[in-house]
């Protein structure tokens, strides 16, 4: 009897670990075929491309452990890019769209952004509270009507040029970095790490955070407990909202240039890196912790088929790969088994 | 002066889509008292208690809490106004630990933070008091059921609340358990609070108890002081129904053995444990027992699926191990599963279609395709069989009333020519006359030579149409007897066997 609950144990850590394993493993083939990979100036742009997605998969991941689903962050991050790059180009660039506009402090066009996503946000969430639609299939239409409305301004406004010519004060806040001693650390990791902090305080420090699990792991028992499921989603999805317009702003500094394709594509990363970090997409279980390494371990694995020279469509391969077997070992270790 | 009762709920009526589920129910509770709430299955003392709570929004009737004619809107209103409940069915988020269950809704903050130190702290007192040895950052899923339970109750008590319900609280408890809870209780009534218990063991309300209102079929029977009750008297108050002309005769002669299962044993929970039956051809085995007994599990089980761990079945003597329901089916195996808007119908498809689900093979022609003339002979065959009321057979069978709709999906069954039929619950929210009719199918299915195991939480039921009456009681056989040599008394007294 003993040794069966003990082989069940290491059959248990097998489960939760295998997704670890496997990936590891790639990442070191990839250093085995090429092992100049493993230095510090990679390590310095996987933590750069990282960090929006890890602002991203923070606001997902909450999504996530309410027992929501949200396919429209990719094209969230997409209209706040656009939404800031617009607000924030140079003064002196010759094709400035709205010349008019004077140089604006970077808080402004990010709380513009942020008000724009939360409102998508919210409707996301009406629509799934009230008018009971499935969270996927809400915002999936919510993601088309997004990237169709910004496309048709920013095919206006454009004719397809992409938006450049950003404001130095904002380039430089998001592709700035400082030195310790030879390590280059670029300071929008030092904003994911604060949305990240921040994000630690909500899922563990307040009333929301618990209720956010408690309403994910069991509604009915949430809401005979006297907590109320519509208002508590209600609240996480408007924070989403706001923390994709963050990542969105970071995305469109970071890269210097911005087109309506901005983001496509991103939520399934993000959901898969949250996954891959232990988040279970039946809601209710998930830490914060595991959504870094999950956003990390996926970038790295990106980031090395890149380097080495992979085609893209490999790539593709290998990330779908990933997510499916990341979502069957979710779903085995929590199945109710006859 | 202090009013005589702490809470009234007089006139009570509930109705849900083609059920009245309580028909001007009432129930008085003292200050400092514990009040019993006994019935049946499906007496409706959940749903005048959902009622209460703010789950279910009532029809009709007052509810009187303190003086003060109340309207919960929502269970966070019933809590603040001070009425807690421990739920039957155990609403807890099992991912999450005992303190953070025990405070949900109204965790304790510090400057806008959780303060998770007051809150084991105080987690840790509460059990202490209740003399429970848990610690409370452990998580829920890592308990026992009756710990579970115990956690339950230890939250409903941490409300200070003035009306505390317990919904069947020692289901899973054991006997030491049940004495700490008793504990609670003395202690809860000491302090003036009123207890709504509702329980199946007639021993622990007869020990607990000051005072038992009995309610059947959703309707109010008596309230008396458990000093005029004794559980004869009890039962005879839950069950007591005229019983002639309700079924018809089952004359059926008894042949040899199709079925014989030895000491089943089931892989997950909910498990079935160590059961042992046999079936003859002609022959109807009720099977009996309360919500939770899984009745359901052993009928999942035999009919493949349910994982089974141990134990042995024989088909028609010969050895048979499950697989999944297309093995079941081929081996002579039909089932009509408990709910039948979720699992039995697919409402969109027309009756025919519905009819020859599982017997498409029937229904090909020379060429290896579906030949419609043949769906529709088929489809007539369970219509005329059945004696299904329906216009046409291209009838969305979603437009038919519920006993027409399980008339279908039996003859669904019996078109795959079955030896034996299971059937979970088959007369479940289908009017009395339509009852009749699915009763005198049964007798005519056993009359063919087939046998019928069928699993009904009406005991009547299972004396009117039963020969034999297996009994179920939290998991295990409690007992097996011919319907003749039982009454309800006595089902009653098996079906708590093993609580």
């Amino acid at each position: 009897m003993e040794k069966k609950a003990e082989l069940k144990k290491i059959k248990d850590v097998l489960v939760n670990y295998t997704i670890y394993i496997v990936l590891i493993l790639f990442l070191m083939v990839i250093i085995a075929i090429e092992p100049k990979f493993l230095s510090l100036r990679n390590f310095t742009y996987i933590l750069q491309q990282a960090a929006p997605r890890i602002v991203l998969a923070l606001a997902s991941a909450s999504v996530c452990v309410i027992g929501g689903r949200d396919l429209s962050t990719g094209r969230q991050i997409g209209l706040a890019a656009i939404i800031c790059s617009v607000l924030l180009q140079n003064s002196d660039y010759a094709i400035k769209l709205y010349p008019n506009i004077p140089c604006l402090p970077l808080v402004l066009p990010l709380i513009i952004a942020m008000v724009a996503c939360a409102i998508c946000s919210m409707i996301n969430s009406l629509l799934v509270s009230k008018l009971r639609m499935v969270p996927m299939i809400a915002s999936l239409g919510m993601q088309m009507v997004i990237y169709g409305a910004m496309s048709v301004y920013y095919d206006n406004i454009t004719g397809g040029t992409p938006i450049s010519g950003l404001d130095s004060s904002y380039t430089d806040f998001c592709q700035g970095s400082f030195y310790i001693g030879e390590l280059r650390i670029p300071y929008i990791v030092i904003y994911a790490l604060l949305v990240a902090l921040l994000y630690w305080f909500i899922w563990n420090r307040t009333t929301l955070g618990r209720n956010m699990f408690a309403c994910g792991g069991n509604p009915e028992a949430a809401t005979v407990s006297g907590i109320s499921v519509v208002k508590t989603s209600l609240i996480v999805y408007l924070l989403a909202g706001c923390t994709y317009a963050f990542a969105g702003f970071l995305e469109a500094g970071r890269t210097g240039s911005v087109t309506n394709e901005m983001g496509n594509g991103y939520e399934l990363d993000a959901i898969a890196g949250c996954v891959i970090g232990g988040v279970s997409l039946r809601g209710g279980i998930g830490t914060i912790r595991g959504v870094l390494v999950g956003v990390m371990l996926l970038q790295v694995i990106n980031y090395g088929l890149v380097y080495l020279g992979v085609n893209v469509y490999y790539t593709n391969l290998a990330r779908g790969l990933i997510m499916l077997f990341a979502i069957a070992i979710d779903i085995r270790k929590n199945i109710k088994r006859k | 002066m202090s009013r005589e009762y702490l809470l009234e709920m007089k006139d009570i009526c509930k109705s849900f889509p083609g059920v009245k589920a309580l028909d001007h129910v009432q129930l008085c509770v003292r200050p400092g008292e514990v009040h019993a709430l006994m019935g049946e299955n499906g007496a409706g003392k959940s749903t005048l208690m959902k009622c209460l709570f703010g789950i279910y929004h009532r029809d009709g009737g007052e509810i009187i809490l303190d003086g003060q004619s109340v309207e919960f809107k929502n269970p966070n209103d019933a809590l603040h106004h001070g009425v807690s409940m421990i739920h039957q069915e155990l609403e807890q988020v099992p991912m999450r630990s005992i303190a953070d269950n025990i405070w949900m809704g109204r965790y304790p903050t510090k400057l806008g933070q959780i303060d998770d130190e007051r809150m084991i702290r105080d987690t840790r007192e509460l059990l202490d008091s209740f003399g429970i040895p848990l610690n409370p950052t452990t998580k829920i899923s890592e308990l026992s059921v009756s710990m579970r339970q115990m956690v339950e109750i230890v939250k409903a008590a941490s409300w200070n609340s003035k009306i505390v319900v317990m919904d069947e609280p020692t289901s899973s408890l054991t006997e030491k358990e049940t004495e700490k809870l008793f504990e609670i209780i003395r202690k809860l009534k000491k302090d003036g609070c009123g207890i709504i218990f509702i329980s199946h063991k007639i021993d622990e309300v007869l020990a607990i108890s000051d005072r038992v209102t009995v309610m059947r079929d959703g309707q109010y029977i008596c309230t008396e002081p458990v000093g005029n009750l004794n559980a004869d008297v009890l039962v005879h108050y839950m069950v007591n129904r005229d019983l002639s002309k309700r079924f018809p005769e089952n004359n059926v002669v008894i042949g040899e053995e199709i079925l014989r299962v030895e000491h089943l044993t089931t892989t997950y929970e909910p498990r079935v444990e160590d059961v042992s039956f046999t079936l003859h051809a002609g022959e109807i085995l009720g099977i009996g027992g309360l919500v939770g007994a899984r009745r359901t599990e052993l009928m999942e089980a035999l009919f493949g699926l349910r994982r089974i761990e141990s134990g042995k079945i024989y088909l028609r003597g010969k050895e048979w191990v499950p697989g999944n329901s297309v093995h079941s089916k081929n081996s002579g195996l039909a089932m009509v599963s408990e709910e039948r808007r979720a699992s039995g119908i697919v409402p969109m498809l027309s009756v025919a279609n519905n009819a020859v689900m599982s017997s498409l093979y029937r229904c090909i022609n020379k060429l290896g395709i579906i030949s419609p003339k043949m769906v529709e002979k088929n489809a007539q065959w369970v219509i005329d069989a059945m004696a299904v009321k329906t216009p046409t057979s291209q009838t969305p069978i979603s437009n038919l009333s519920g006993g027409n709709q399980q008339k279908v999906i039996i003859g669904r069954c019996l078109l795959t020519e079955p030896d034996i039929l299971l059937m979970d619950e088959p007369t479940r929210g289908i009017d009395v006359g339509a009852k009749y009719e699915i009763y005198q199918l049964m007798i005519d299915i056993a009359r063919q030579g087939k046998a019928v195991i069928f699993i009904s939480s009406e005991m009547p039921e299972l004396l009117g149409v039963a020969n034999r009456i297996l009994i179920m009681s939290n998991g295990r056989c409690a007992g097996i007897a011919p319907a003749s040599e039982l009454d309800q008394v006595e089902i009653f007294k098996l079906a708590a066997k093993y609580l």
